[in-house]
């Protein structure tokens, strides 16, 4: 298993090297250089400056020379400074607002697998049944659902119409008064809407290959001798069946992480959650480019993660893989 | 081709799909007959009507017609769809054909930059993208189309990896026929069908990608009616507004699920082996 992991680690060296790559192209395609926007602001300015500006962020060297310095900062972990009137270091930022979003991605990841494998599992053992009926609708309602109407909607309902929920934020405003209880319940509150909303088409994917991953493995002999050497229903499809369901469902998981932290901008940016999303929404208004690219960067490193994370899952599930 | 279409004709699911794809062009293309008002004819004395006769779908903060904006709307939506999965299909027609027919090292570098290109959450791209280039509908239809090929790659570039091996791909070759040749006359021609497929799903993609920006302000510009920012209208008038909110999000759900149907159904006919999956 540890040699088949540092395999797997490995091979994510050149990706990662080709993401920093795909990032810088994207940066360098950006009209106007950082000394122009900083320049721009400054009617003072005289071109000896603008020249200082340039030798002194490296801009007067060849493109190939600017990227391997970049990619050296980003190594350590230094994303520069953000350009917004605070000038606080990327890195910094991105620090606050990870947290948040991992959080809710986890919450979400959970729901999901939560409501998914029971979902798929009772669909594809009573196929054509009216529940199986129900969660198809449910299914390709889900795929089409556009997210931010849906989290519309609810805000709407449960949050102006019933007053149930709060629409925005993390916390309360007297949330710094609350007792420790308190303070959970009150993040629970304003986390309930955005994790479930945020969960909805992954959910529908998910309990849609649970169900035809199940049917396939119901086919196969192993289960037809469970059932033959007598055992219970129950016993069939939850040891026998299940485990081997779940494979392919593993994959798809790891699969399924860029669209939530994509995802997470919309649903960040309506019910004003300052995670990475927001983050990134609010920097991409800003034209705050190396905010912008620090994301860019932390959201497919993030991705790569997840990718490991399954593959990690995958070998756990599966025995034959752990030699 | 009548084949097919009878095929679907008998899926009540797929039928249903293409039905609604049917009406949303109907819609597109006489919007100016269907509209009964000027899309931007500005009412002081109509601001958030709800619906009524003369405005079945209520007016807007400027009091402008909301079901003529709607109906321009099925335009842009239509429009971004087309033009965004049209580009995704092409550019990974392409490279999907270039890497399955040469192989070796041309297929390895194309294959790591799909790999690439796939672990950037394309929301997040597409929106760094936008942020250089000022958000217009033709940016949006560019940016999609850029970020959402590589399915399309990988299904072109198996189904050339099986062509390959096939008698007439290797007597085109042996009778001397040129690469580009091979390809665009004998490969590509047989791989068409699992495109067409993604080519439908892309488009309910793209449709819900372009709403989501427009919902955001940075895809479809106002005075340009788009469903995505009739609906950032409807956020901010919330709680008096309600068919702001309801109608141009039903629009989306239905047109992204006529599409997804007709996708599926079109999955089914023309490749039996995904049937029941």
């Amino acid at each position: 298993m540890a040699a088949y992991l540092a395999r797997r680690i490995l091979s994510l060296i050149p990706l990662l090297i080709g993401i920093t790559f795909v990032s810088f192209v994207v940066i360098q395609a950006a009209p106007g250089s950082p000394v122009e926007l900083m320049v721009d602001m400054n009617p003072d300015a005289s071109p000896e400056l603008r020249e200082r500006l340039e030798q002194y962020w490296g801009l007067d060297q060849p493109t190939h020379v600017q990227y391997w310095r970049w990619l050296r900062r980003i190594a350590i972990g230094d994303f520069g400074v953000s350009f917004a009137a605070d000038q606080r270091p990327v890195l910094d930022k991105v620090a606050e607002a990870l947290p948040i979003t991992l959080l809710l991605n986890a919450l979400s990841l959970a729901l999901i697998l939560l409501m998914s494998i029971p979902i798929g599992v009772y669909s594809a053992t009573h196929r054509h049944s009216t529940i199986d009926r129900f969660a198809t609708v449910f299914v390709f309602l889900g795929f089409a659902m556009p997210t931010f109407w849906l989290a519309l909607l609810c805000m709407m309902f449960f949050g102006v119409e019933l007053g149930w929920l709060p629409i925005s934020g993390l916390q309360s405003l007297d949330y710094e008064g609350m007792s420790t209880l308190g303070r959970i319940g009150d993040r629970a509150r304003h986390l309930i809407l955005p994790v479930t909303i945020a969960s909805v088409t992954s959910l529908a994917g998910m309990s849609r290959y649970m169900r035809s991953s199940m049917l396939e493995v119901v086919r196969q002999d192993y289960i037809t001798t469970a059932r033959a050497k007598g055992l219970s229903e129950r016993t069939v499809i939850y040891r026998h069946a299940l485990r081997n369901a779940l494979l392919p469902v593993v994959t798809i998981l790891g699969l399924s992480v860029p669209g939530l932290i994509g995802g997470a901008v919309i649903f960040e940016t309506i019910f004003a959650i300052p995670g990475m999303g927001r983050l990134f929404y609010d920097s991409v208004m800003m034209r705050d480019y190396q905010v912008v690219m620090g994301v860019l960067v932390m959201g497919a490193v993030l991705t790569l993660l997840g990718n490991l994370l399954a593959d990690v899952m995958y070998v756990i599930v599966d025995p034959r893989l752990r030699r | 081709m009548k084949r097919v279409l009878n095929r679907l004709a008998k899926n009540p699911l797929a039928a249903a799909g293409g039905a609604i794809v049917a009406f949303l062009f109907v819609v597109a293309m006489s919007a100016p007959l269907l509209a009964p008002y000027d899309i931007g004819a500005i009412d002081a004395k109509q601001v958030l009507n709800s619906p009524s006769w003369n405005h079945p779908l209520g007016t807007d903060g400027l009091g402008r017609d909301v079901l003529s904006r709607m109906v321009y709307g099925a335009r842009v939506s239509l429009l971004v769809g087309f033009v965004s999965a049209g580009l995704a299909c092409l550019i990974g027609l392409a490279l999907g054909a270039i890497a399955g027919y040469f192989g070796g090292i041309v297929d390895a570098v194309i294959m790591r930059f799909v790999d690439i290109m796939l672990c950037f959450p394309s929301f997040f791209l597409i929106l760094a993208v936008i942020a250089y280039l000022s958000a217009s509908i033709w940016n949006i239809m560019f940016v999609i189309g850029v970020t959402s090929w590589m399915g399309v790659c990988r299904l072109v570039r198996a189904e050339f990896l099986t062509l390959k091996q096939r008698d007439f791909m290797v007597a085109a070759e042996g009778l001397g026929a040129p690469p580009s040749r091979v390809i665009w006359r004998h490969g590509l021609p047989n791989a068409l069908a699992p495109v067409f497929v993604s080519f439908v799903l892309g488009v309910a993609g793209a449709i819900l990608t372009e709403s989501a920006l427009s919902f955001l302000g940075i895809g479809v510009q106002p005075p340009d009616p788009s469903w995505g920012n009739i609906l950032t209208e409807g956020k901010s008038t919330i709680e008096v507004a309600w068919w702001l909110s309801v109608y141009p999000g039903l629009a989306i759900l239905v047109t992204v699920l006529g599409y997804n149907l007709l996708g599926e159904g079109l999955r089914d006919v023309l490749d039996p082996r995904l049937r029941e999956r």
